[in-house]
């Protein structure tokens, strides 16, 4: 069990450092100079102030220094928590406009994967082996899952939001609501919750059912299955063995899928405008905000290692196979 | 989803995996056989060949560019402008398939990066074992962890100028992982086999043993991982340009998505600008997955229903 749990964690410091240094070289690498694509932000015919405002960034930056020492210093202040200070939202901070984002990321990410993944196990389980299921909805499935998530997202919108308008379409709440802890403002941040969270769910939840069912009927096909039938167990008991084996690999499925499904949740905030780090990203982007560019990959990849190391535990919590190899290794 | 399901059957498929059933002209034959009374396979051929097709064949007979104001602005579709046009009086036809085009113009470049570098590392990782193994497993997992996306995102920002081929080599790079690891496993399986073992005692080269005998015993297998990246990457280049970061030269469907949001097309209510992008992509890439499971049931004789 120690063993294990540390050489994920091995792993995942790897993916720390690798992805603190990809956010290290990659302005430095690519083609064109960031400084004087920020200059011609500001850009004025005047050589000599263009000259002092070079300056003055280079300086900032630290790039009269050498690289390894720029290498270093970069993650000095990292481990200060400083991610430096954005150019979108001068003066603050961009370590403290990231942490004021991830709530509503969360609140969109966290319940969508968990329910789409609990419900798409319990689908895919239902329709694996149904001729009827298997042929109708499975197909839609497939569809579900090949569909963009921010396409999903502007279907959503525009059907429900614009046609219908049973749902607003932009933003955390209204514009009208004072945010606190009372009814009305509650309603509202829900409601404008709802749908980015559904479209979310939809295009997770099809990929999930069909992983499922391709699992089950390979579980339905293997020996102690048909030991049990041959026993004359019931065929729902059969099932439910077929389902527990088949969940471990559905989990390990989500740590891989993790990735993609942050992913969508940016996607998603973009067209519905909520303001998550999928917006801050988008914000930064059009802003040409590097600073706050490079935090949110930062805060992204952390996030994603966590949330894999959670799956790494539950894991070994969930299969009694690993727990008693462990046990018996270490014994 | 959909991307991990070879990963884990990889793992099953390989305890069960056939050494060489009969010779190849009959397997062959018997593919065939079934690859035609499939009809997944069929229908979702059937889909993709012919959105191929527009995007190849439709362009040719587009007279302008596709994002030359050719029209007047926001209209539905007509006679004249089958999908209407854009707020600036583009034609959304003429959009729709010059961006099938790069569509699978990235999905091509994306997924067969990524389908060459995951089979050399996990035929290199699976035959090799030892170090060599440890070293590469431990790259693939530390670049299956990253999000792809945001390391795309973080990457194509820096660039001034973007084209397809570039965006497609940027996503190959990165969404190889899952195939390694899956032909690692499926490698590790096969390597230890009689006819791998005699292929070895006769003096043949690691590069021969693993192309002349493992890899023929898992291409069907490889055959559909280039089918689900091709999908992957189809997917990863709409997100990439529905954020802004696409092309800068020409136009893409994501592209197309992102201009309709930007400009409003929502609230306006021009839903032919927005709908023929997302539908295309979802067909080309749900059909892609469609004939995927069309294709198991061909390769693998335990699903075939009969």
């Amino acid at each position: 069990m120690r063993r294990y749990l540390a050489r994920k964690i091995l792993i995942y410091a790897l993916t720390f450092f690798v992805a603190v240094s990809i956010n290290w070289l990659i302005p430095r690498l690519m083609p064109g100079d960031p400084i004087r694509t920020m200059l011609s932000r500001g850009a004025s015919g005047d050589e000599a102030s263009m000259e002092r405002m070079r300056a003055y960034y280079e300086q900032t930056f630290g790039l009269d220094e050498p690289a390894w020492q720029q290498y270093l210093n970069f993650w000095t202040s990292l481990a200060r928590g400083d991610l430096g200070i954005s150019v979108w939202l001068f003066p603050q901070p961009v370590t403290e406009i990231l942490l004021s984002a991830v709530p509503y990321t969360l609140a969109l990410l966290l319940p969508a994967t968990l329910l789409s993944w609990v419900a798409g196990n319990r689908f895919g389980a239902f329709a694996a082996r149904s001729k009827w299921l298997d042929n109708t909805l499975l197909p839609l499935g497939y569809v579900l899952t090949a569909t963009p998530y921010m396409w999903l997202g502007i279907l959503l919108a525009w059907g429900l939001g614009i046609v219908a308008g049973w749902f607003p379409t932009a933003g955390p709440y209204g514009f009208g609501s004072i945010p606190g802890w009372n009814w009305p403002f509650i309603s509202d941040l829900v409601s404008h919750w709802f749908l980015p969270f559904a479209s979310l769910f939809l295009v997770a939840f099809g990929g999930w059912a069909i992983g499922m069912r391709n699992m089950i009927i390979y579980e339905l096909e293997a020996e102690y299955s048909t030991y049990l039938e041959a026993l004359g167990a019931p065929r729902r008991l059969v099932r439910r063995y077929a389902f527990r084996n088949a969940v471990l690999p559905q989990l390990t499925g989500l740590a891989v899928q993790l990735g993609t499904i942050v992913a969508g949740a940016l996607l998603t905030e973009i067209v519905f405008a909520y303001p998550g780090l999928g917006n801050l990203i988008l914000e930064a982007l059009n802003n040409r905000d590097f600073f706050l560019l490079q935090g949110a990959f930062l805060f992204i990849v952390v996030g994603v290692l966590i949330a894999n190391f959670i799956v790494d535990v539950i894991y070994v919590v969930v299969d009694p196979r690993t727990r008693t190899q462990m046990q018996g290794s270490a014994a | 989803m959909s991307e991990m399901e070879p990963d884990v059957r990889a793992v099953q498929a390989a305890e069960g995996l056939p050494a060489q059933a009969g010779p190849p002209e009959r397997r062959l034959g018997e593919s065939l056989h079934f690859a035609l009374r499939n009809p997944k396979l069929l229908i979702g051929g059937g889909v993709v060949g012919a959105l191929l097709l527009t995007g190849l064949v439709a362009p040719l007979f587009v007279q302008e560019g596709p994002n030359v104001y050719v029209g007047p602005q926001a209209q539905a579709p007509s006679a004249q402008y089958w999908l209407g046009t854009t707020n600036f009086g583009q034609d959304v036809f003429a959009q729709f398939v010059f961006g099938l085009r790069s569509t699978f113009l990235v999905g091509l470049v994306g997924g067969g990066i990524a389908a060459v570098v995951g089979m050399v590392v996990g035929f290199t990782a699976g035959y090799r074992g030892g170090l060599v193994d440890e070293v590469l497993n431990m790259i693939t997992n530390v670049v299956l962890v990253l999000p792809a996306l945001v390391v795309l995102i973080i990457a194509a920002a820096y660039l001034q100028a973007r084209g397809i081929a570039l965006q497609g080599l940027f996503i190959g790079l990165t969404s190889w992982p899952w195939v390694a690891r899956a032909v690692r496993a499926q490698t590790l399986s096969l390597a230890t086999r009689d006819f791998v073992d005699l292929a070895r005692l006769s003096g043949r080269r690691a590069h021969s043993i693993v192309f002349r005998e493992i890899a023929p015993n898992m291409s069907s297998y490889l055959f559909m991982t280039f089918i689900l990246l091709f999908g992957g990457a189809i997917l990863i280049a709409a997100g990439l340009d529905f954020i802004g970061l696409g092309p800068t030269e020409g136009v893409s469907l994501g592209l197309m998505m992102h201009n309709a949001v930007t400009w409003g097309a929502l609230q306006l209510g021009m839903w032919w600008w927005f709908v023929p992008p997302g539908l295309g992509i979802t067909a080309i890439v749900g059909s892609l997955y469609i004939m995927n499971v069309g294709l198991d049931e061909v390769f693998n004789p335990k699903l075939r229903e009969l």
